[in-house]
């Protein structure tokens, strides 16, 4: 059959070469400012420590951070790495140039929004799925066109054959759709706020099922699928094994969906489900490690190019960097380690060896090595990559080894007793400021990082410079002969009737999928409600209204709300949580770390007046906190405008509330913040100081009021509970 | 905990469908060669006299 010529499509490579550089440096930036948070708490307060800016907080910058280096940097960098290796790949222009183009920018768009409205705080507090729900559906709208415009390149392709790597790109691709989609289900309340449609227990399973699989099919999937392109091309050798990357590929898609509950050992989560999760994360070491060896191994016999090329050099340290973290992933997945490492820093230092290590050098390498591809020109400088590859693995060693020191220090501390039985850290900030000299050497970690980065990001724009301005590469193949009998040539119309009936069924599916759920998924879970605990009753309208003010300012970052039944923590935070106690949290907001205690058990711990100075100055009430001030909060009045329609929303997700507590809400709301006025009053430093505000209409009384709910309605305590 | 019926249903549903590319995978012949693939893929098909081959083609 006689060569086809076409043109491989590098504009749209080059757009999210530049997407991926700009947003790297972006999201890396915002890391190293809420690391410097931890030394110097204060530091982002221009305005003086009376007017805290609300949008500089640490609860609200946490999310940017996230959100930008996992789907701005690495996201851009996957787009990149993926558009360029698809057409070499099949041998195929992308399907279609508009919807390249539409991906590139709605992306583009999602992140800007995504930028703004975190830091004004709309958050619907899941981890790594913190957008509000117009932003979630873009999100989805984004990926479907993706999605056609990979499968659509893979329909017209020139090579029958489908390379391993095209296999881990369907997989991200179908994965990330669905997780996304179930995560994400919400019960809209006004245009930037929703409550997920799952409660508690429920909630946390979800989340976990979702938050486990973008590290698995958004962190993992295509960078390895980037591994066994790039990998093989930049060193001129083939993959160590095929076999074994196909073994890889199937073995790793099957096990990973499994292990999300290992983020919830020793929680409320029932048993059965924790050890599933243990179980297949254990398993989960054969696949990785055997992606590891077949990466690294690939190099056998030009282990003297990894000495020449800085290209290989980040490739080398990021496949060890997913050695590391997929060793320590099924390690922390053990019951008893994962008792010492979670809720501290050693979580938060394995994540940084998968993404500072794994995503971020293989991105660096595919960047440079791109850059000479694109451009048709040697690199500005070596020289220039080097000091990055040094700077950068400096910065890992930096961020992570403080971090597993930081970690176990916490976890000893936690746990350790006096003789008489009583803790030997009793007061938390003992613990805090214990290990303030490993946020500061990680901070210089993420320095060196960030440093090493903006290196890549000068010698790139040099590079772009001189080289050539070509856009689209021409390229010849053989094109796809039918293999079946009946229809050979002049058939082209079966050719188009079969790329529209897969792509035809492909959304109906996923248009069903989306309607289908919206109706099903809350009529299942409305009557759902584990072990029933009668004295668990729901939020009043004022505690409804601060813990959306928790959720706004993510508190949830640094505070868990989920005490594991051992004796320390029993001990240091009060009776173990119960899965029946968050049947009425939606969504529920356990945490994932304790930056500062855990606050389950904080209701009736302190005084009114005690949570006030707090949040004005935490350093007032608890010498030596890094907690930021919230003194916004002060000022702010409490917005209940929206009250009724948020609490008809629970209603309809399940909370018992019935018409007249929500007819009577805003009634039931200034009732319960003149109680908290009054108690507020009683101390005369508050009298002399605020004494002429009216603080019942503050956000503050709202926040107090669902801080002294916390935990309070198993202890007998009926007080505060729903009439 | 009835949301488990979500989660491991779209789980297995989603295993399902990866299973089934599995099997049509395997029968349509992907791995019958597991080394060809790694070596193809090291060879670049671009053409980098650009005008030259225009030329050619026509002539075809």
């Amino acid at each position: 059959m006689e060569k086809e010529q076409f043109y491989y499509d590098n504009k749209i490579v080059k757009m999210f070469l530049w997407a991926t550089i700009l947003w790297g440096v972006v999201g890396m930036l915002v890391g190293l400012l809420v690391a410097l948070l931890f030394i110097y708490p204060g530091y982002l307060e221009f305005a003086g420590s009376d007017n805290a800016i609300s949008w500089l907080s640490f609860g609200r910058l946490r999310p940017l951070h996230t959100n930008a280096v996992i789907f701005a940097f690495v996201g851009n960098g996957i787009f990149l790495g993926v558009y360029y290796s698809t057409q070499r790949l099949l041998k195929a222009r992308m399907f279609n140039d508009v919807l390249s183009r539409i991906h590139f920018w709605g992306w583009q768009a999602i992140i800007v929004a995504a930028a703004i409205t975190l830091p004004l705080g709309f958050n619907s507090s899941k981890e790594y799925a913190e957008l509000e729900w117009p932003i979630d559906i873009a999100v989805v709208l984004i990926w479907v066109i993706f999605g056609i415009n990979l499968i659509g390149t893979i329909l017209k392709r020139r090579q029958r054959h489908i390379y391993v790597a095209i296999w881990f790109y369907i997989a991200t691709l179908v994965t990330i759709a669905v997780l996304y989609i179930f995560n994400n289900l919400e019960m809209p309340v006004t245009a930037f706020k929703s409550y997920s449609v799952y409660s508690g227990v429920q909630d946390a399973l979800v989340q976990w099922w979702y938050g486990h699989n973008a590290v698995a099919f958004f962190l993992t999937t295509p960078i390895l699928g980037l591994m066994y392109y790039f990998v093989p091309k930049v060193a001129n050798r083939p993959v160590y094994s095929y076999r074994l990357s196909i073994i890889h590929f199937w073995t790793l898609i099957f096990l990973y969906i499994w292990a999300g509950p290992h983020h919830l050992l020793y929680t409320a989560l029932p048993e059965w489900a924790q050890n599933l999760g243990t179980v297949f994360s254990i398993m989960l070491i054969f696949p990785s490690w055997g992606g590891m060896i077949n990466g690294l191994l690939t190099l056998r016999g030009a282990w003297d190019k990894v000495r020449e090329n800085p290209v290989l050099k980040f490739f080398v340290v990021a496949i060890t960097g997913y050695g590391m973290a997929t060793f320590e992933g099924p390690m922390l997945s053990f019951k008893n380690l994962n008792a010492i490492g979670h809720y501290t820093d050693w979580i938060v230092g394995h994540v940084h060896i998968g993404a500072l290590a794994w995503n971020g050098f293989m991105i660096a390498g595919i960047v440079y090595w791109l850059a000479e591809k694109l451009w048709k020109t040697p690199l500005y400088s070596k020289k220039l990559a080097n000091t990055h590859f040094w700077l950068g693995t400096l910065g890992i060693l930096f961020y992570a080894i403080p971090l597993y020191v930081a970690g176990f220090t916490q976890a000893f501390m936690w746990k350790q007793f006096n003789p008489d039985g009583t803790l030997v850290y009793g007061n938390f900030l003992e613990t805090v400021t214990q290990v303030l000299p490993m946020y500061a050497m990680r901070a210089i970690g993420g320095t060196l990082y960030l440093t090493g980065f903006i290196l890549l990001a000068i010698n790139v724009i040099k590079t772009a410079k001189a080289g050539s301005k070509v856009e689209d590469e021409l390229a010849e193949a053989v094109p796809l002969k039918k293999i079946s009998g009946q229809r050979i040539a002049g058939e082209g119309w079966h050719t188009w009737l079969e790329r529209r009936t897969v792509l035809f069924t492909i959304l109906v599916t996923v248009a069903i999928l989306i309607g289908g759920l919206v109706e099903i998924v809350p009529l299942i879970l409305v009557k759902s409600n584990v072990t029933k605990i009668e004295s668990v009753k729901p939020y009043t309208p004022l505690e409804l209204e601060g813990r959306d003010i928790y959720i706004r300012e993510g508190c949830n970052n640094c505070h868990s709300q989920m005490i594991r039944p051992f004796r320390s923590e029993v001990e240091r935070y009060g009776e173990y949580s119960k899965a029946g106690e968050f049947v009425y949290d939606f969504p529920f907001l356990w945490g994932s770390r304790r930056t500062g205690p855990d606050v389950h058990r904080i209701g009736g711990k302190y005084n009114d007046n005690w949570h006030f100075n707090h949040m004005l100055d935490p350093r007032s009430t608890s010498p030596g906190s890094i907690m930021p001030r919230y003194s916004w909060l002060i000022k702010n009045d409490l917005n209940a405008s929206n009250l009724e329609d948020k609490m008809s929303g629970l209603a309809k997700l399940g909370v018992p509330y019935s018409d007249e507590e929500i007819s009577g809400a805003k009634q039931s709301l200034l009732t319960q913040a003149k109680e908290i006025e009054n108690n507020l009053r009683q101390d005369p430093e508050f009298v002399s100081n605020y004494g002429s505000s009216n603080v019942q209409n503050k956000e503050i009384v709202a926040l107090i009021a669902y801080l002294q709910r916390l935990g309070t309605d198993i202890k007998g305590n009926t007080k505060t509970a729903l009439k | 905990m009835e949301v488990v019926y979500i989660t491991i249903g779209v789980s297995v549903i989603v295993a399902i469908i990866f299973f089934i590319a599995f099997i049509k995978s395997v029968k349509s012949g992907q791995y019958e060669d597991t080394y060809t693939p790694s070596v193809r893929m090291l060879f670049d098909d671009e053409l980098v006299t650009e005008d030259k081959e225009k030329k050619e083609k026509s002539t075809k």
